[in-house]
């Protein structure tokens, strides 16, 4: 194994390029959380005959949705080729999965929440609301195998944890807009549901940052501006949801507390993003694990996962050709 | 792997750059590709920096001190390491994969390239490639690479890289013939006593499935900037898609329990 003081590197440049992504891109993957989670939100609730709880959160799934495409175009370097996204089908891009994700939800949900609103078209109105509620789930989800798609290792290497903080704050998110809409005892299931989901994204954050281990994870670590964004995250998730259940008997404390749950899910997207710009500018976070990689060393402190270890054989057989020489 | 001939390739054998940088200018001046800055960096004479979306080619500059052996018992001395960095054209590229609007291509001659007509400059190609090779144009929005001189290659001439460089240092060719030459050269070196030369990106059993581009290196990738075992990102696409569908089910799974026993 080659100790980490021994990582080489051109001039501490980085190997990988910095993501150009600007704030509408983790703004997007927050609303689309919102905008997939409420619409199973609102879908659950008509199931159950909480047409009160179904209403609002299909408003909310809507107005999300209506947000999502502004902020992906305004973040594109072309964005009158916006279209573009929809001139093919290919399985091997998640951004183009998404787009025809997206393309299909805003039509239902917004569909749905304008007959809901309207009265008019009950009937396909509620096979909309059917579609976007099976939808969502999806929609909250797939922007973590977005990001995980790429070679900035605090991503990559966690590809399996990430679609789960980001399911448990988009259904965090859900249930807490829910709950500002919806007083009284019909927001209960939406009020369960944020407290419950805050807990699990404060769990599989934690969970998340622990098993990148401290190469790949060393942007949730220390003193940076992703270490920053990521406690502010759990702290406003951790106090929304306290000032949530604190506040059943008080409105006051309970809006409160969803607008600060709202706020931590928010904050986290802005802090996974943040966290692979200061990976990929890291020469080490690239090449460390890679080196070790070809010495066939475990990884110290984090195990093997999507992206590592795969062909132990090869690796060895490669190492060989590339072995380390003392300089 | 394709019916318009063998697929071509750069050979760039590191231990014959002077550093002289012809392949720099040259590509500028054939793809009419803007200045990147023309600065000091006070580390070498490297002045370009990395590669980007205004830099195709980039030489690198490495001062290593090192012991030299000479006639009085040997002292230290400094040794230069030269490379001339370029898009690695891999065979399994993730900028390629990841591209939703299909702007990037396989070309007929296995190349990868991007239609600077279809890309919207969502930027998802950037952070994908392992090498660090692809960058969005800040002015333009696009994102930019070396194309291999397509249009030369379509007029059957060598890219313009190739042709400038004054010691055969960058070499054009079926991939076929370069990957042979490679390994008598590097065998050859190697015998001369020049242990430290090793190949890099030639091998398609490595995580891009081999590089259309690859070179002969005198240290460890790493010391030129370069990913010692890059890996294509979407090799673990499967795994990330299962995850979030697991993720994606709990969701639905906590949605509707939270609902429990609120029927009416």
């Amino acid at each position: 194994m080659v100790p980490d003081a021994e990582v080489r590197s051109y001039y501490d440049q980085p190997v990988l390029k910095a993501p150009v992504w600007r704030w509408p891109i983790p703004a997007y993957f927050f609303a689309g959380g919102l905008a997939g989670a409420s619409a199973t939100l609102a879908l659950a609730a008509r199931v159950a005959g909480n047409d009160r709880l179904a209403r609002r959160a299909l408003l909310n799934s809507a107005g999300a949705v209506l947000v999502s495409p502004v902020l992906l175009v305004e973040d594109l370097g072309r964005p009158g080729r916006f279209a573009n996204m929809l001139r093919v089908l290919k399985p091997t891009s998640p951004m183009n999965t998404g787009a025809w994700l997206l393309a299909a939800m805003g039509p239902a949900a917004v569909g749905a929440a304008a007959s809901e609103l309207t009265g008019v078209a009950r009937g396909p109105g509620r096979a909309l609301e059917c579609a976007s509620g099976a939808l969502g789930p999806l929609l909250a989800t797939y922007t973590a195998v977005l990001v995980s798609d790429t070679a900035v290792p605090a991503w990559h290497e966690a590809g399996r944890e990430l679609p789960f903080v980001f399911a448990s704050g988009a259904a965090a998110s859900a249930g807490a807009a829910a709950v500002l809409l919806t007083p009284g005892p019909e927001a209960a299931p939406a009020r369960r549901l944020a407290l419950f989901a805050a807990l699990a994204e404060l769990a599989g954050t934690r969970i998340m940052e622990r098993r990148l281990g401290p190469e790949a994870g060393a942007p949730y670590g220390g003193g940076g501006r992703a270490a920053r964004l990521s406690r502010w995250a759990a702290a406003l998730t951790a106090g929304g949801a306290a000032l949530m259940a604190a506040g059943r008997r008080r409105r006051t404390l309970e809006v409160a507390g969803a607008a600060t749950l709202l706020a931590g899910a928010a904050v986290e997207r802005f802090a996974v993003v943040q966290a692979g710009t200061e990976s990929a500018l890291e020469p080490r976070a690239t090449v460390a694990p890679q080196r070790r990689r070809l010495s066939g060393a475990a990884r110290p402190g984090a195990r093997g996962q999507l992206g590592a270890g795969a062909q132990p054989g090869a690796g060895a057989q490669r190492g060989e050709e590339t072995r380390p020489s003392p300089a | 792997m394709n019916e318009h001939g063998p697929r071509v390739g750069f050979f760039t054998d590191t231990s014959v750059c002077i550093g002289c940088k012809a392949c720099e200018v040259a590509c500028k001046e054939w793809n009419g590709v803007p200045e990147d800055g023309l600065d000091f960096r006070a580390t070498s004479y490297d002045n370009t920096g990395m590669l980007g979306a205004n830099s195709w080619r980039h030489v690198a500059f490495v001062e290593q001190a090192r012991p030299v052996p000479s006639g009085d018992g040997g002292g230290s001395g400094v040794r230069w390491l030269m490379s001339s960095d370029v898009c690695k054209h891999c065979t399994r590229a993730a900028c390629l994969d990841v591209c939703p609007t299909g702007a990037l291509f396989r070309s007929e001659f296995g190349t990868v390239v991007v239609q600077a007509d279809v890309c919207n400059g969502c930027g998802y190609c950037v952070p994908a490639c392992p090498f660090g090779v692809i960058d969005q144009r800040k002015d333009d929005g696009r994102a930019w690479k070396c194309t291999f001189c397509y249009d030369r290659l379509g007029a059957g001439l060598e890219p313009a890289c190739a042709q400038a460089c004054p010691t055969d240092s960058i070499q054009f060719g079926p991939l076929d013939e370069l990957r042979a030459r490679a390994a008598r050269r590097v065998s050859r070196l190697q015998e001369q006593g020049t242990a430290e030369a090793r190949l890099y990106g030639h091998d398609q059993g490595d995580g891009v499935g081999g590089a259309g581009a690859f070179f002969l290196l005198l240290d460890d990738p790493e010391v030129y900037g370069l990913p010692p075992d890059p890996v294509v990102t979407t090799r673990d696409l499967a795994g990330m898609w299962r995850a979030a569908a697991a993720a994606a089910l709990s969701l639905a799974a906590g949605v509707a329990a939270v609902f429990a026993g609120s029927r009416r």
